[in-house]
Order: C-alpha cells, then structure tokens, then sequence
C-alpha cells in the first residue's frame, strides 16, 4: 500500500484518536463513558499504524507523527492512580492499619528499638541522675525543667509562645521532618532509622526519668499522654518503614536488590501517609489540648487513656471483617 | 534534544550502511536514549537527563523557594506569633511538598524542571503518580548524606538512566521532554521519490540536510551531498536530496 492510500484510509482514524487525546489532556475533560471505550480501542490502532508505518517505511514525518500520537496515549492510558487508592477515609479506617498488621515485623522491632532505651534510660536515670547530663548539655536540661515547672500556666514548649497556633506550625514542621528523616535514612541499610530511633528513646526516657526525679510528674506526664499515642506510634511506623526499606536491600531474598528495594517502597510509602495523618492529630492535639495547664490531671489523663485505647483498637481491629466460625481470614495463612 | 547522536548527516546513512554491511549495529553507543517497550510493542524513547541539567534545575527551584519565603515571612512579618505558625506550615511545604505538587499535578515538571526541558515519569514512560513522587522526594535525605547530595550524584552517575537513590526506590526517571513536533520549513521546490530502502533513519537524515541547508554554506552542502552520490546518481545531489525530503513531508 503506497503511504497515500494508506493516509487516505486511516487518517480519520487517527484524527479522531488525537482529539480525543486533546480532550483527556485538559485538565476537566468531558469526555463520555463511550469516548473512554473508544479511546483504548483507537489507541491498539494508532500503535499498530506507527509500526506499519516504520516497517513500510512511510516518511518519517508520519512515522514520527503517529508516534507521538503513541507516546502521548500512552501516558493517559497507563496512567497511575493519582491519590490513595480508595479515598482518605477508607485508607484511615481499612487500608492503613491492615498495611501496619501486614509489615507487624517492623512494626514491633522500631517499637523495642523506640520504646526499648526509654524505659531503660529511665531507670538508669532513677538510680544515677547525673547520668542525663550524658546525653544533653546543662543548658538544654535546664530548658526542659522550665518547661514543665508546675508553675507554668502553659506548658512544654509553648511556655513562651503567645498562641497555640504558632506551636502548631512549630510541632508540624518539627515531628513531621523528624518522622520523613526517621524514614529516609532507612535507605542506609536500616542504618539511619535505627540510630534516630534509639536517640529518640533515650532523649524522651531521659527527659522523663529527670523531671520524674524533681518531682514534676504532674505536669510532664498529663501533657505527653494526649498527644504521645499519635505522636510516638506515628514514629514507630516510620522507623519501621525505614527498616523495611533497610532489610529489602540487605536480605532481598528471590529478587534482585533494586526489585526488591522498589516493592518495599511501594509498601512503606503507604505507611507514610499514614504517619502524615498521624502527626497532623498529634501536633493539633499537642498545640491546643496538651498544653493546657487549666484541666486538672485527672482529666487530661483519661483523655489521654482513651486516645491510646483507641490508636491500639484502630491499628489492632479496624478493617478487619467480622470474623466468621471456622471461615480465616482473607489474606491469612491457614 | 540530542538528536545531534543519531544518524543525521549523509555521511551518517554511509557509515550506517558500512557497518550493516560488515555485520554490525548501527546504534551509537554514546547515545543515552531508553526505549520502554509497551505493551503494544512500540518502542518508546526516553532520554535521561545527567546530572548537570538537573543539578541547575534544583538550583532554580531552591531559588524560587527561597523566595517565596522571603517575601512570605516580610508579609507575616508584622501577624505576630500567629504568621510565625503559618509560615512554619509554609516553610515545612516547601521543603517537603513544593516538588511532589509540581510532579503530580504540573505534568513532572517543577519550575526549574520546565524551564531546563526536564520532566519525571515513572520507568515505563507514565506520568508519576502521588506515591512514587512522594517516595523519591522524602529520600533527598538519603541523596543528600553524607553533605550536598554526595550520596544522589554518586548514585546518578553509577547507573545507565542517571537516577539517583529516590529514583531508584520510586522506579522514576528524569527524562528530557521530547520537543513538540513541528512541520519541518523547506524552501526548494520539486518532488523526487525517496529510494525504497531507505530506512526511517535513513529519511530522517534527508530531512535534517534539507532543514539545516539554510545554515550551511554552498560549498559544504555540496560536500555533504556528494558523500551521497553512489547511493542517488544524480547530477546535482544537493537539490536530489531536498527534493527527496519534499516528498517526505508533501502529502
């Protein structure tokens, strides 16, 4: 067929292809249900008409027509999904905790590694105060015993802030870059998560096990318990994404380390969606519920309860079917 | 953009022609191009941007954030610790988010991107999606380790497609941007039928000739041609061959 006769036959074909095109590339398109149908069918023929065309060698002006034609359907065809996949509530209630189960491994591993060195540097600090001065200068203790000196009518570090908005921009930046650092330096073998999980629990055990000794209990411990189950579970799921990412590159098992590397960041971005959902509770609750001096303890402490109570039932239960008799669990090994 | 690697001169279809003959590829081995089979086995090109293009476009970028700051934090200057919050929030977008908005929903271009001819997409050619943007813009700080991005340029210049450590997690790719496809402006008249073997690179070649003659002077773009003239046999090869690439483009 000589390149005349074949324009003439099938031009329409891909006129047609290329307005349609030119729709789905706006930002709003208007196309109909019938239009997406035509789209994929008209696509397999603008890709089969670039072949034809190289192999023909038509001139090289139509071959390189058709394929950009090719190039530009590609894209909107095989286009990936832009946001999570199934809306933000259902990824809260159903996606993000059955991914937390799913990667529990890492999960209880950044937790020891978190949670392991507060509770000892706690007691270590129970039994040899000075032991805190290893860890921080004089200077920092001092700004964390005035922070939490019962006699502030505001407290952690908004004692000198006039508004509990400024905080709330400060505990975003600060906890979220924290928790993206925690994550990315994963990469280094797990490396990187590991350490700043480890500082992180010595500094908050630190912190705690000295104010616990001057006896300011009643103002430390009511104001990390609101917000610290978002805040501290949010950053154990980031180091355990991070160790994910670490342990795909050094056991990568049947893949290779890059393959391996990829599937694991397909899951641990996922979890960090969750950690961002997490943080931006936790900084409000930090801003403008922990740092209120005005509620009695009692209260802030059964606040704080229930807000723990529920992280643990909403990672431990939600999305989980009802369980039927003897039927398991999709996804569970029998 | 780098077309200037591909075949394109006469002199090119000659050499091209020798080395079919004596059995090997025709393929230039400094030319960088990518080609994604699909899975309607079209071969598309991508060209993988180096390090130095996208060094500048971080450059520009870092500037514009930079500045948008600035005039932010003169703006909020006089709210008080109230504008103080906000441009927290502010400064933590920028840092973390101004490039994923730019790739997700500004067809993988950042500012700097666009203005370098510079766009992200996925291993396959596809745009990339709010996930893989994500991925490989948290992972600038495993890039950055351990001072100025050390970690990203080793890694960038360790692989074939020049991606750097978020590119390798996000499987994403700094691709030039093909340039949009313009009808080619010849100026000399008449038809001639191009020899039917005479490959698409082959004709693309012709056409290139045809399109750069106006920047060559006479004599070079007789001796462009008569490199030619085994294969046309013609008494004046320069105008053959801007007749060939006529019938090219003519309908």
């Amino acid at each position: 067929m000589k390149q005349q006769q074949f324009e003439k036959r099938y031009g329409d074909d891909w006129q047609r292809f290329r307005q349609l095109l030119e729709q789905l590339e706006k930002p709003k398109s208007s196309l109909q249900p019938a239009d997406y149908q035509r789209f994929g069918h008209l696509y397999r023929r603008v890709c089969q008409f670039q072949s034809l065309a190289r192999e023909r060698r038509y001139s090289s002006h139509l071959v390189d027509q058709l394929g950009d034609l090719v190039l530009r359907g590609h894209r909107q065809l095989y286009r990936r999904r832009r946001g999570i996949r199934f809306g933000l509530l259902l990824f809260t209630l159903v996606e993000f905790p059955a991914v937390v189960r799913q990667q529990q491994r890492y999960f209880w591993l950044s937790a020891l590694l978190l949670f392991g060195p507060a509770l000892l540097f706690f007691a270590a600090i129970q039994w040899q105060p000075d032991l805190i001065y290893t860890l921080l200068p004089p200077s920092r203790v001092d700004d964390f015993e005035m922070m939490y000196d019962p006699g502030n009518e505001v407290l952690g570090a908004a004692r000198e802030s006039e508004t509990n908005l400024y905080m709330f921009g400060y505990y975003i930046q600060n906890n979220i870059s924290v928790a993206f650092r925690t994550f990315a330096s994963g990469l280094l073998l797990g490396v990187g998560s590991l350490i700043i999980l480890v500082f992180n629990g010595l500094l908050f055990g630190g912190v705690a096990g000295h104010l616990s000794n001057l006896g300011y209990y009643h103002t430390f411990f009511p104001f990390v318990i609101g917000h610290g189950s978002f805040e501290l579970i949010a950053i154990v799921i980031a180091g355990a994404a991070g160790l994910k990412l670490g342990y795909s590159l050094l056991a990568p098992g049947n893949a290779t380390r890059l393959e391996s590397l990829k599937s694991a960041g397909r899951v641990a971005v996922k979890l960090i969606y969750g950690v961002i959902l997490m943080l931006l509770v936790a900084a409000f609750l930090e801003a403008f519920w922990s740092s209120n001096a005005s509620l009695r303890p009692a209260v802030k402490y059964t606040v704080g309860g229930l807000l723990w109570a529920l992280v643990i039932i909403w990672l431990a239960r939600s999305g989980r079917g009802p369980r039927r008799q003897g039927a398991p669990l999709s996804g569970e090994t029998v | 953009m780098l077309s200037l690697l591909t075949i394109n001169t006469p002199l090119d279809i000659l050499n091209s022609r020798r080395r079919a003959q004596q059995g090997r590829l025709g393929t230039l081995m400094l030319d960088t191009l990518h080609s994604v089979e699909t899975p309607e086995s079209v071969a598309l090109p991508l060209r993988p941007a180096s390090v130095l293009p996208r060094i500048l476009a971080f450059s520009i970028d870092f500037l514009i954030r930079s500045l948008v700051f600035a005039l932010l934090s003169v703006a909020l200057n006089w709210t008080g610790q109230m504008g103080w919050g906000l441009l927290l929030i502010i400064y933590f977008f920028l840092e973390w988010f101004y490039p994923v908005y730019f790739e997700v929903w500004k067809d993988g271009m950042t500012p700097g991107k666009k203005y370098l001819g510079l766009r992200v997409v996925h291993d396959d050619g596809t745009p990339v999606s709010l996930s893989g943007s994500l991925l490989r813009n948290l992972l600038r700080v495993a890039d950055f380790l351990p001072v100025g991005y050390a970690a990203g340029v080793i890694s960038s210049i360790c692989n074939r497609e020049f991606k750097r450590l978020g590119d390798l997690v996000a499987g994403t790719i700094v691709v030039y941007e093909s340039d949009p496809l313009t009808a080619p402006q010849l100026t000399s008249q008449g038809k001639k039928a191009v020899p039917a073997d005479f490959s698409t690179d082959e004709q693309k070649a012709l056409l290139a000739f045809a399109e750069r003659s106006p920047q060559l002077s006479d004599e070079r773009q007789q001796e462009l041609a008569r490199v030619l003239q085994p294969l046309l046999n013609s008494r004046d090869p320069v105008l053959t061959i801007k007749q060939m690439a006529n019938s090219l483009v003519g309908h």
